[in-house]
C-alpha cells in the first residue's frame, strides 16, 4: 500500500493524527447521580440535585458506568488500573453547574491498549495497529441553547453529568483513511461490547482530532486540535484539510499555532476557536468528595465474563469456517450483522453458502428496501430453511432467488412457498432427457458447432434446458446428461 | 419549678419521659429564651413553630414505643446544614434567601429521632473564620464578658452561633461542623463541650461544603453525656456520601465511663508553643493531673510535624474551597447581579457582591496553590505533609490511647480585636492537626482564666475511638466541676 503524502512545493509531507474520542457510556443513570440519561427528553427534566450542583450535594459513582468502561478497556486489550482516582477540572461555564468537571487526569481507569484496523477491508495486508494511550471516565456538561430568546441563552442540564469515556489514541495514524478505519473499528467494538451506542448523529460519540504535519520520518510538528467532530466522514475531512492547511502555512513561511479549532461541515473548513494563550488553567486536583476507585478481582472477572466475542475473533472464526476474508470482514463490521449471521449459523446454515447469500442476496434486498438488518422481514431461521432447501437439492439457486422474493413480500416460510407453488427441483432424468433431446434436435446447427470445438455453447444448452424446465431441473443432472448426449 | 433552659439534654430527656414537664413546655421555654436573646445575634432564622410541632408530636408519643431518642428536645442547627424549606445561607450573602428543597442527612437523622428545630445558627461565612465576624448577617456576640467589662467578645468560630446559643441557654444542644477546629475552638471559648468525630462518621450530604476532605459535623452541648447522646443520632453510614464510613454507630452514651485505669494519655511535647499564656499551660498541667486521678498514665509523645499543620491546612482547605465554591455563580440559585452584559461579567459581579473578604481571600489562596506551576510546590507538598502528620498520630497511638492538649492558644477575644488574618488563623493551631488526620477530637471546659473567661481542654483520639475521647472528657468534666455560666446581660 502506498503511504499517504501531501504534495507540497518543497516536497512530500506526512500527516500525524491522534484522536480523543468521547463516547457516552450506555447506562440508565448518570455517572454520579441517579438521574436518567434518556435522549430527547424535555429540557431540564432529567436533572438531579447533584447535577444542578445544589449546595451540599455529593457525587456517588455509578457502578454500571465503571463496569462498562472496564469492559471497553478489556475489549481494547488495555491495562485495567485496579486503583484509579477522580480529579476535578475547574472552569466556569454556564453548562457546568459545579464549576468543575469530574474527570480523571492523574490516574485513569484504563491504561495502554491497542486496536488493529484494516485500512482496506478487502486487504488483510493493510492491517495496522493503533495504540491506545488511556481511557478515562468523566462527566458530560449540559447544553446551551442560544436560539430561544432574543438576549438570553438557555441552559438544558439533561446531559449534564452523563458518563463519558474519553478514549485517547497514540498519534499513530498517518492518513485520513487510517483515521477513518480506526474510528469505525473503535465504534464497532464499543457497539459489540454494548458500552456505547456509537450514535454520532445524536452526539453520543464525538472526536477531538489532533493533527500535525512533518517531512516523512522527521520530528513531530506542532499540532492543532479540532474539537467535537461528529461523523467518520467529517473526521477524515478534518485530517485532509487540516494537513493541507498546515503544509501551505508552513511552506509560505508561517508557523503552526498550538490551538483549538472547530470544523464547519457546511464550508468544509476548520477555523481557530482559541489559542494556547487563552487556554484555561484547569487547576486539576483529586476530588475530595470521592474515594479512590479500587476494583477487586471478582469485579474484573464479572466484567470479563460478560464480554462478547469481538469482531477480530469473530472474523478469524468465520474464515476458519471457510468464509472469504472479504465476507468475514463485512459480516463482522457491525454488531447487528454479526448477531444476525451468528443466528443464521446457529439455525444450521452452512457457513460459506450462508455468507455468500447474506452479502449478495440479503444485503441487496435490504438495500433496495431501505431496511436495516435488525428490521429484516426474513428471520435467520427462515433464511436457514431457504438455504437448507438449496443445500439438499430441493430447489435450485435460481428458484431460491424467487422464493426469497416471495418470502420478503409475504413473510411465508421457504418450504411452504416451494410446496404451494410447486417449485421443487426435479432430478427426474426421464423428463430432463426428453427436454434435452427436444432442444438438441431444434438446435442441430449449434450441436454441430459445439462438436466442431465451440465449447462455450455448452452453457447455451444448459440455459435452454433450465428454461424449458422452468428452472426446476437439478443443474447438476442437466450438466451430466447434456455432457453424455453431446459426447 | 426548675428553669428548663438551664438543663442538660439528659436532664430534659429524663424530665420529659418521667412526665415532670411536657415537651411543649420545653419548646416554649426555649422559644421564649431565643426571642429574648436577639442581642446575641446567635440565630439567623428562628423557627419556633418547628420546635412546637416536634414537641407536640413528642407529647403525643410519650410512653409509646415510637418515642425517638431525642423526643422532646429542641435543637439549634448551624446554618451550614440544609434544612428543607428553611433559609440555609452558610452565613453568606450569596445564599441569602436560599431555601433548599432537601434536608441534610444529619439534621434529618435528628428530626427522625424526634428533635425539633429552634432555628438556624449564625456562623462564619462558609465556615471560614474563628470568631464569627465573617458572617454576612453580623457577628455573634458571646454571652460571656470579661470581669468588669462590657466589651463584646467573640464566641469563636466558625460554629460561633452554636456555641453562644448553648452557653446562653437558648438551645440545649446544637449542631456544629469542624473543618479545622470550628466545633472545638468555639466550644472552648463558650465554656461548653463539643466533639468532632472521626472523618466519615457523620454524612456530609446536605452540609454546604467548605473543604470536603476535612469537613465533619458534630454536636455542641453543655455536657459530655449530651454530646454522646447527640452524636449517636447524628452519625451513621449514608450511601449518598462516598466518604461516609460504612460501620455501625457505637452506643457511646451507654459506654460512658470516667474510669481511665490502664489508659495512657499522650502529652505532645511539640504543643508547648511560645506565646501561649501561662494560664493555658497550667490548665493543661491540671488536666494531666485530673486524668491521672481518673487512673490514666501520662506519657510524653512526639508529633514532630505539628509545626507544619497550620500552613498545610491553609493550603489544602482553601484549595478545596476554591473549587467547592465555584457553584455559587448566580445561574441557578442565590444572589445574581443583573445588568451586566456577558456571562463572565455576571460571574464576577455576583461573586464580588456575594462573598465577603475572608471567603474571597481563601478562594484566591486556593486558586493560587492549584495553579499550573505552583501545584506541586504547594498542593502536592501539602498532601505529603498531611500524610506525615497522619503518620505522626499513627505512631503516637502506639504509645498512648488519647492525647491531651489545650483547645486554643487564648481565651475569647474581643470583637474587632484580631484584624490580621494570620493571627486569626493561629487560633486553630492545636485543633488543625486532628482535622488533617481525620481523628476524633473534643473540647471540654477546664476552668476560667483570670478575666473570668472559659478555657478548654482538648482530647484527640485514635481513629474510630470516640469512646475513649468521650470518657477522658467525662473524667475531666467530673473533676473540673465547671459550672460557671455567663451572667444574663442580654435580656
Amino acid at each position: 500500500m502506498n503511504d499517504y503524502r501531501i504534495q507540497g512545493e518543497t516536497g512530500e509531507w506526512e500527516v500525524v493524527v491522534g484522536l480523543e474520542v468521547h463516547a457516552q457510556v450506555t447506562s440508565n443513570a448518570k455517572l454520579f447521580s441517579g438521574a436518567s440519561t434518556e435522549f430527547g427528553a424535555e429540557p431540564n427534566t432529567q436533572v438531579s440535585l447533584v447535577d444542578a450542583a445544589m449546595p451540599g450535594m455529593l457525587p456517588v459513582p455509578n457502578r454500571e458506568c465503571i463496569r462498562q468502561a472496564v469492559r471497553t478497556g478489556m475489549a481494547l486489550e488495555a491495562k485495567i488500573n485496579k486503583w484509579s482516582r477522580f480529579d476535578r477540572k475547574n472552569y466556569f461555564y454556564a453548562d457546568l453547574p459545579q464549576g468543575y468537571q469530574i474527570s480523571q487526569l492523574y490516574h485513569p481507569l484504563v491504561g495502554e491498549g491497542e486496536l488493529e484496523v484494516l485500512v482496506d477491508e478487502k486487504d488483510e495486508s493493510s492491517a495496522k495497529r493503533i495504540g491506545i494511550e488511556r481511557i478515562h471516565v468523566e462527566q458530560d456538561a449540559g447544553k446551551l441553547m442560544h436560539d430561544q430568546h432574543a438576549t438570553m441563552s438557555y441552559v438544558d442540564l439533561n446531559r449534564c453529568g452523563v458518563a463519558l469515556m474519553e478514549i485517547v489514541s497514540r498519534p499513530d495514524m498517518r492518513s485520513p483513511a487510517e483515521t477513518g478505519a480506526y474510528l469505525r473499528k473503535l465504534r464497532s467494538i464499543l457497539r459489540y461490547v454494548g458500552s456505547c451506542d456509537g450514535n454520532m448523529e445524536e452526539g453520543s460519540m464525538r472526536a477531538d482530532v489532533n493533527v500535525s504535519v512533518r517531512k516523512p520520518g522527521g520530528e513531530l510538528g506542532t499540532r492543532t486540535e479540532t474539537k467535537n467532530v461528529n461523523s467518520v466522514r467529517f473526521v477524515m475531512a478534518v485530517v485532509e484539510h487540516e494537513a493541507k492547511r498546515q503544509v501551505e502555512l508552513l511552506e509560505s513561511g508561517g508557523e503552526i499555532a498550538q490551538e483549538t479549532r472547530l470544523y464547519d461541515p457546511d464550508k468544509n473548513v476548520t477555523r481557530s476557536l482559541r489559542s494556547k494563550e487563552d487556554a484555561h488553567d484547569y487547576r486539576y486536583f483529586p476530588d475530595p468528595d470521592l474515594l479512590p476507585l479500587e476494583l477487586d478481582d471478582a469485579f474484573l472477572e464479572e466484567c470479563r465474563a460478560t464480554l462478547p466475542e469481538l469482531p477480530d475473533a469473530k472474523r478469524k472464526r468465520y474464515q476458519e469456517q471457510g468464509i472469504t476474508p472479504y465476507n468475514a470482514s463485512v459480516l463482522t463490521a457491525e454488531v447487528e450483522t454479526a448477531r444476525w449471521f451468528d443466528a443464521l449459523l446457529d439455525a444450521g446454515a452452512e457457513p460459506k453458502q450462508a455468507a455468500n447469500w447474506v452479502v449478495a442476496e440479503l444485503f441487496g434486498a435490504l438495500n433496495r428496501r431501505g431496511e436495516s438488518i435488525e428490521a429484516s422481514p426474513v428471520t435467520p431461521g427462515q433464511a436457514a430453511e431457504l438455504l437448507g432447501l438449496v443445500a439438499d437439492g430441493t430447489i435450485s439457486g435460481t428458484i431460491a432467488k424467487q422464493v426469497f422474493e416471495i418470502m420478503l413480500e409475504t413473510g411465508q416460510g421457504a418450504g411452504a412457498i416451494v410446496e404451494e407453488r410447486g417449485l421443487r427441483q426435479t432430478s427426474d432424468t426421464g423428463a430432463i432427457d426428453a427436454e434435452i433431446d427436444r432442444i438438441l434436435a431444434a438446435n442441430a446447427d449449434k450441436v454441430e458447432q459445439y462438436k466442431a470445438g465451440k465449447q462455450q455453447l455448452f452453457g447455451f444448452f444448459v440455459g435452454q434446458t433450465m428454461k424449458a424446465m422452468a428452472g426446476k431441473a437439478n443443474p447438476q443432472v442437466v450438466n451430466e446428461r447434456l455432457r453424455a448426449k453431446l459426447s | 419549678m426548675v428553669e428548663l433552659t438551664s438543663l442538660t439534654i439528659a436532664g430534659l430527656r429524663e424530665g420529659f419521659r418521667s412526665g415532670e414537664f411536657s415537651a411543649r413546655e420545653i419548646a416554649e421555654a426555649f422559644n421564649t429564651a431565643v426571642a429574648a436573646a436577639r442581642a446575641l445575634n446567635a440565630y439567623t432564622v428562628e423557627t419556633p413553630e418547628d420546635a412546637l410541632a416536634a414537641a407536640d408530636a413528642a407529647d403525643k408519643a410519650r410512653g409509646s414505643a415510637e418515642l425517638g431518642p431525642l423526643a422532646g428536645i429542641p435543637l439549634g442547627i448551624k446554618d451550614l446544614f440544609a434544612t428543607q424549606g428553611v433559609d440555609t445561607t452558610s452565613g453568606s450573602r450569596i445564599l441569602k434567601g436560599f431555601k433548599p428543597p432537601y434536608e441534610s442527612t444529619v439534621s434529618a437523622n435528628l428530626r427522625k429521632a424526634g428533635a425539633g428545630m429552634l432555628g438556624k445558627l449564625n456562623m462564619d461565612e462558609f465556615a471560614m473564620g474563628s470568631s464569627n465576624e465573617t458572617s454576612a448577617y453580623g457577628a455573634v456576640i458571646s454571652p460571656w464578658r470579661r470581669k468588669g467589662s462590657n466589651v463584646g467578645l467573640t464566641p469563636g468560630g466558625s460554629s460561633g452561633g452554636s456555641a453562644a446559643a448553648v452557653a446562653a441557654g437558648i438551645a440545649p444542644g446544637a449542631t456544629g461542623t469542624d473543618t479545622g477546629g470550628s466545633i472545638r475552638q468555639p466550644a472552648a471559648f463558650a465554656g461548653i463541650s463539643g466533639i468532632k468525630p472521626t472523618y466519615g462518621r457523620c454524612s456530609r450530604w446536605g452540609i454546604v461544603a467548605f473543604a470536603s476532605s476535612l469537613d465533619q459535623a458534630g454536636p455542641m452541648a453543655k455536657s459530655v453525656r449530651d454530646c454522646a447522646i447527640l452524636l449517636e443520632v447524628m452519625a451513621g453510614f449514608d450511601p449518598k456520601d462516598s466518604t461516609s464510613l460504612n460501620l455501625p454507630v457505637p452506643q457511646w452514651e451507654a459506654g460512658l465511663s470516667s474510669d481511665l485505669k490502664g489508659k495512657r494519655v499522650g502529652i505532645p511535647k511539640e504543643y508547648r508553643i511560645d506565646g501561649v499564656p501561662a494560664e493555658i499551660n497550667s490548665l493543661w498541667d491540671q488536666g494531666i493531673e485530673w486524668l491521672k486521678d481518673a487512673g490514666a498514665t501520662p506519657v510524653e509523645i512526639s508529633l514532630p510535624h505539628t509545626k507544619y499543620a497550620l500552613p498545610t491546612y491553609y493550603i489544602i482547605a482553601p484549595a478545596e474551597a476554591s473549587s467547592n465554591l465555584a457553584r455559587y455563580d448566580g445561574v441557578r440559585y442565590g444572589l445574581r447581579v443583573e445588568g451586566v452584559h456577558t456571562l463572565d461579567d455576571m460571574y464576577s459581579a455576583t461573586r464580588a457582591a456575594g462573598f465577603g473578604a475572608e471567603v474571597k481571600r481563601r478562594i484566591m489562596i486556593g486558586t493560587y496553590v492549584l495553579s499550573a506551576g505552583f501545584y506541586d510546590a504547594y498542593f502536592t507538598k501539602a498532601q505529603k505533609v498531611r500524610a506525615l502528620i497522619k503518620q505522626d498520630f499513627r505512631k503516637a497511638f502506639e504509645q498512648c490511647d488519647v492525647i491531651l492538649t489545650p483547645t486554643a492558644p487564648s481565651a475569647a477575644f474581643g470583637i474587632g480585636e484580631t484584624t490580621d488574618p494570620l493571627a486569626m488563623y493561629l487560633n486553630d493551631v492545636f485543633a488543625v492537626p486532628a482535622s488533617l488526620a481525620g481523628l476524633p477530637a473534643m473540647s471540654v471546659p477546664g476552668g476560667l482564666d483570670g478575666q473570668g473567661l472559659p478555657l478548654g481542654l482538648h482530647l484527640i483520639g485514635n481513629e474510630l475511638d470516640e469512646q475513649t475521647v468521650l470518657n477522658a472528657g467525662l473524667a475531666i468534666e467530673e473533676r473540673a466541676g465547671f459550672s460557671a455560666r455567663p451572667e444574663k446581660w442580654w435580656s
